[in-house]
């Protein structure tokens, strides 16, 4: 395989942001019939280099050969002609269109004036037919799994005749399963002689299916390595620079009472399908009750019921022994519940308001941040002084919009806002998502430190190493319902997975 | 709208005097292509306002419903809505002081002028309430609503004046004994229509800002007009907060509609169309930032150049049409800060790099 | 009320309808590209005094019969240059939509009227001018009561029939319309296939003031006769409420542009009735706002609308 050409080229790439050098004279070559690995943490600067590649970025330096030639790709549509396709991380597709509408969309087979949708979807069955890549042409993209939705993209930049393809992160939205089929997938498109990038921070897919691996750090190329001659220790040192352990220290769970009791809880949506179907769990003192799921199966929904977000139709949901089913969100805050929502930008912090306002965004109404109705300005920049210290939160200053602050910044911020209220109960969604490995482990570092403090602590990721790592007991959602517990040590990937599809039951609750 | 809030909470005050100047320019263009001579146009119109002291007082008088509207539609913009339905709540408001005004004549005049006042407020604002509580409740779009609702309004307003306080054969109202007219200045203003309306709203200014930067209240509203949803997640009641801010918004507006019938016209006419007054609210809040000091000072600019115009057309024979198409230049320059910031780049980069502007 | 008196009811709801069946078709093109257009009402203005100032000058030149399609012509042409501001500041200035929006309004208001003086002698309106003659279509213009009411209109009508089904296909049936359509659902998956979103937008936006213009033209051309600060008066805000009303959708939007029309030619028939005798004519007035406002209340919010109206596209965004 070494002695093929190489299809890819990158030289001395460097693109600057403002504040940052996110590529940093970066070069790589990807060969012929090659499935190379980009590895690189959140933010290490694989996707700007690979948007570069895909002309949405134009690289302040360096130079771009593709079969030998050098080219410049200053849009979409000249890495298109030059067989560049990329299958994005967070799919480009347009929700109302079909599945045809998405592949033919800006190449459009015509009769007269109107499309040809007849021979589009014909062109589509051929080719996933080629590639055996299943999809329905006539479905409409919201109605169709993730793992087609995938499918759907991989085959857009296959219709447009790409024999580069780049992958971005394409697993972190599927379950095991889905994710052993993507790796076929991609077996048989490089045996059809397409070569393939693959981005990713996940070192067993690289172990799996990669030739070589080209690993950045910060914008800079640390090494290129072929995959047969390394291993995932070295992989993570050299990505993260310094050895890192992957097993999070953690002392045996001491259990108390229950804190978060659900029993037989049911929501619909708004058109009337059962979101939440018949769901029961509970978490006790002390301990971290994983949520393990792929994303979709009442995960939100399930947080949105706990916090009072979301209406149940039936069933009980109890903090401490209080019904707190449909109670208002102040309610249940007030009941010592804290909770670390998943989309932080959206959900977490208002990115308009000082860190400081951010930092009493559920207490403002409260003595001393309030007095008669009035906010307490001078009370509340010290306490949040106090906060940004104590957890570190790296801000010029608690006066700085929240929206200034880099990703782990403003995650610890809300870490700090619930953790010091000193809950029972503390909800972490996805708290560690698109964050780097020392945030990450700061972040699974506190949750472990809440627990050993005796409080309860709902941990939901759709990071199954995560789950694994951290959890001391799982529970598996699977179409807004508990299909099996189990304790982390007596399963594995490939059971969780089986049951987060939900072709595996694993009965009621784990034994105490 | 988050665009809009980035924009105009920045603390940049070069932007929109760069763009005061450039639609003056604009305006001084289209002058000149029309074949008029802006420099006598534009001093005439200065002229006119502060040459003496009743015009002065008649541009006051002027600014006042501007300032109330403006502020009106800030309130609503810093809450994360567009109230354009200001002109429906005016005229709701001046429905509401007339009608207590004149039905409620007999009650001595300390308590029938500000309850007229009070009265005028809050329908003003339950009547955008009833866009806030529509866009809480149901998810409708407010710009939508309070369009429709300007109309009802306006047909409501004229409903009333004919059916219950016309004044026989004249398409008006009967004469309002209610006054908020600052009569006592009559001499020095050479009788100006000065009246409370303009203390009203100056002191609206100044319960906008403590309001939202020093209560409790404010917090949360500001926080559901930033992030609705964070403010949610944090146990605010976003609807409620909807339904306030629109409310408070109509407060301003209706106030406004007060100070026009009690102090400037003293009866109230049947509409031939909708007077207007929400629209320039809307220009007002854009050129002060939705920031109640903004706000301020643009009524006052606006007022000046509306009021201003027609001693304008008078000595340079400009069209008066002339200053919409200045405020609208100048609008148009603050929203598209790049053009601002594109012609303004010369000069500032030379002398702070570091700054980004 | 007899078989005539519906048949004229039905025309002059035509004659009504046309304007915003022209508009809301622009606030179509515009926000299916995602990009809101609250200026259409500024847009119909600079059409509906391109039009007088055209149709008069041509009218003037002797051009009888072909005058108002010049005067079409120009509140066409107006029609874009006046969106062109609202293209520039939100497109590629990537200002706040609604506020561009509202500049146009403004400057419509300001500039049009300042012309009006201008070139009148500072008269408020300009002249009157002779405008459309309804055409009746032969043979089916002697179909009872659709003959009087449908086939015996104005061009302009028969022209906004006939675009309202062309828009259809276009937006739904061609590559032009997929990829409009997908710039205003997803902007960034229609970059990524080479759709060039910015060019797409500034097409939608100038295709809604080419429309308004000619919605604008119409009242001017079919209605008035004559330009003056009324003569627009919120039908803009009508077009966009008649937009939304038919969720984005050309054949909706003409249904919604026919109920407002409708319930203002009703105004001139309702004293026909007895039984309207007791209301007063306010009431009567309020109708259709009233009635939006219900409609609106029962219909779901806005779940119809292109998802990224609004938000400017930029493709450097980290």
């Amino acid at each position: 395989m070494s002695a093929a050409a190489p299809v890819v080229e990158l030289k001395q790439i460097t693109k600057r942001f403002p504040g940052i050098v996110a590529n940093d004279s970066i070069s790589l070559t990807l060969k012929k019939g090659e499935i190379l690995a980009l590895l690189g943490e959140n933010g290490a600067g694989k996707s700007t280099l690979m948007n570069i590649v895909f002309g949405l970025y134009q690289p302040d330096e360096g130079s771009i050969e593709i079969d030998g030639k050098p080219v410049i790709i200053d849009n979409p549509n000249k890495a298109i002609e030059l067989g560049i396709g990329m299958v994005h991380q967070h799919f480009k597709l347009v929700e109302p269109f079909t599945v045809t509408e998405n592949i033919v969309l800006g190449m459009e087979p015509k009769k007269g004036l109107k499309i040809d949708y007849k021979s589009a979807a014909e062109q589509v069955r051929k080719l996933s037919e080629q590639y055996g890549l299943q999809v329905n042409p006539n479905a409409v993209i919201h109605d169709i799994s993730v793992g087609m939705q995938q499918r759907v993209e991989i085959m857009k930049t296959l219709y447009r005749g790409a024999d580069i393809l780049i992958f971005d992160e394409p697993t972190a939205v599927l379950t095991p399963q889905e994710i052993t089929e993507l790796m076929a997938i991609m077996k048989r498109l490089v045996a059809e002689g397409k070569s393939i990038i693959l981005i990713t921070h996940k070192l067993k897919e690289i172990m799996q299916i990669s030739d070589r691996v080209t690993i950045i750090r910060r914008g800079k190329v640390i090494d290129t390595v072929n995959t047969a001659e390394t291993n995932p220790n070295e992989l993570a040192e050299k990505m993260v620079g310094r050895g890192v352990t992957f097993k999070v220290d953690k002392k045996a769970p001491e259990v108390g009472e229950t804190v978060l009791e659900l029993k037989d809880v049911n929501s619909k949506s708004k058109d009337g399908v059962s979101v939440l179907d018949g769901l029961s769990f509970d978490v006790k003192a002390g301990e971290i009750l994983g949520i393990a799921g792929v994303d979709g199966n009442g995960q939100s929904e399930l947080i949105q019921a706990i916090t009072g977000l979301r209406k149940i139709d039936s069933g009980s949901i109890k903090v401490s022994g209080n019904e707190i089913a449909n109670l208002s969100p102040r309610k249940i805050t007030e009941m010592n519940v804290s909770h670390i929502p998943e989309d932080r930008h959206k959900h977490g912090l208002v990115l308009d308001f000082s860190v400081s306002e951010n930092m009493v965004l559920e207490t403002y109404y409260k003595s001393p941040y309030n007095k008669n109705g009035f906010m307490q300005n001078d009370v509340i920049d010290k306490y949040a002084e106090g906060l940004v210290q104590q957890f570190d939160v790296r801000t010029p200053s608690i006066q700085t919009k929240a929206r200034s602050l880099s990703g782990g910044n403003q995650q610890k911020a809300i870490i700090a806002r619930e953790i010091d209220k000193d809950p029972t109960l503390l909800i972490a969604a996805q708290p560690t998502r698109g964050l780097d490995v020392g945030a990450i482990e700061f972040v699974q570092k506190q949750l472990i430190a809440q627990r050993d403090q005796g409080k309860a602590v709902l941990l939901i990721s759709f990071e199954l190493d995560e789950i694994m790592n951290v959890s001391d007991r799982i529970a598996v959602i699977y179409e807004g319902k508990i299909v099996g517990e189990v304790f982390p040590q007596d399963t594995n990937d490939q059971e969780l997975g089986l049951m987060m599809a939900g072709s595996l039951k694993r009965g009621g609750k784990a034994v105490e | 709208m988050n665009k809009f809030k980035k924009i105009f909470t920045t603390d940049s005050y070069i932007v929109p005097l760069v763009a005061i100047v450039l639609g003056f320019l604009v305006g001084a263009i289209v002058m000149l292509m029309g074949g008029y001579d802006p420099i006598t146009a534009y001093s005439a119109l200065f002229t006119r306002v502060f040459g003496n002291l009743y015009n002065f007082g008649e541009a006051v008088r002027e600014m006042t419903p501007l300032m109330l509207t403006g502020l009106a539609v800030a309130f609503a913009f810093r809450s994360g809505m567009f109230n354009i339905g200001a002109d429906g709540q005016v005229m709701i408001g001046m429905t509401a002081a007339t009608v207590v005004g004149i039905k409620f004549a007999a009650l001595p005049g300390f308590i029938l002028v500000p309850l007229a006042v009070i009265i005028a407020g809050l329908c003003g604002g339950l009547w955008a309430g009833i866009a806030g509580y529509l866009k809480a409740k149901r998810g409708i779009n407010e710009v939508i609503t309070t369009i429709m609702l300007n109309w009802v309004a306006l047909y409501l307003s004229n409903y009333i004046v004919r059916a219950f306080l016309l004044l026989p054969g004249q398409n008006r109202s009967e004469d309002i004994p209610a006054s908020l007219s600052m009569t006592f200045l009559n001499s020095l203003f050479d009788n100006a229509r000065l009246h409370w309306g303009t203390a009203i709203a100056f002191a609206a200014a100044v319960f906008f800002y403590v309001y939202l930067w020093k209560t409790k209240q404010g917090y949360e509203m500001r926080a559901v007009g930033y992030n609705p949803h964070a403010a949610e997640y944090a146990g605010m009641n976003v609807g409620r907060n909807v339904v306030k801010a629109m409310f408070i918004s109509g407060v301003f507006a209706g106030l406004a509609g007060a100070g026009e019938v009690l102090g400037v016209f003293h009866y109230q006419s049947v509409f031939a169309a909708s007077p207007g007054y929400g629209f320039d609210g809307i220009a007002v809040a854009l050129l002060g930032l939705t920031h109640p000091l903004g706000v301020v000072l643009a009524a006052i600019l606006y007022g000046t150049l509306t009021y201003g115009s027609a001693g304008m057309s008078f000595a340079a024979d400009v069209p008066p049409e002339l200053i919409r198409i200045v405020i609208g230049s100048i609008i148009f320059f603050i929203a598209a800060q790049g053009i601002v910031r594109w012609v303004l780049k010369p000069f500032y980069f030379k002398r702070k790099k570091e700054k980004v502007l | 009320m007899d078989l005539q008196t519906l048949g004229q009811l039905l025309n002059t709801t035509l004659v009504f309808s046309t304007a915003l069946i022209f508009a809301s078709l622009g606030g179509i093109f515009s926000e299916r590209s995602g990009v809101v257009n609250i200026g259409l009402e500024g847009l119909m203005m600079f059409g509906a005094f391109a039009a007088a100032v055209g149709g008069y000058y041509a009218q003037d030149a002797g051009m009888g019969e072909w005058a108002p399609w010049i005067g079409v012509l120009c509140a066409m042409a107006v029609g874009v240059l006046g969106s062109l501001i609202h293209a520039v500041a939100a497109i590629t200035f990537k200002s706040d939509q609604t506020i561009s929006g509202t500049v146009i309004n403004f400057l419509a208001a300001g500039s049009t009227l300042y012309m009006v003086k201008l070139l009148f002698d500072g008269s408020a309106e300009t002249p009157l001018i002779d405008g459309f003659n309804k055409v009746a279509i032969p043979g089916l213009s002697k179909i009872p009561v659709i003959g009087e009411g449908i086939f015996n209109s104005y061009p302009t009508t028969y022209l906004a029939i006939v675009l309202v089904i062309v828009i259809y296909f276009v937006l739904f049936k061609t590559p032009f319309g997929l990829r409009l359509r997908a710039v205003g659902e997803h902007p960034s998956a229609a970059d990524t296939l080479g759709v060039k979103v910015k060019r797409m937008r500034y097409i939608g936006v100038m295709l809604s003031g080419l429309l308004a213009g000619i919605g604008g033209a119409t009242i001017t051309l079919t209605t008035t006769g004559t330009f003056g600060h009324n003569t627009v008066s919120g039908q803009g805000f009508i077009a966009i409420a008649a937009m939304i009303f038919g969720k984005w959708n050309p054949l909706g939007a003409f249904g919604a542009a026919v109920f407002f029309g409708f319930s203002q030619a009703i105004r001139n028939y309702v004293q026909l009735f007895e039984w309207s005798k007791g209301i007063p004519q306010e009431f009567i007035f309020m109708i259709p706002y009233v009635l939006t406002i219900i409609v609106l209340v029962g219909a779901v919010g806005r779940s119809a609308a292109p998802k990224a109206l609004g938000q400017p596209y930029d493709p450097g965004k980290r």
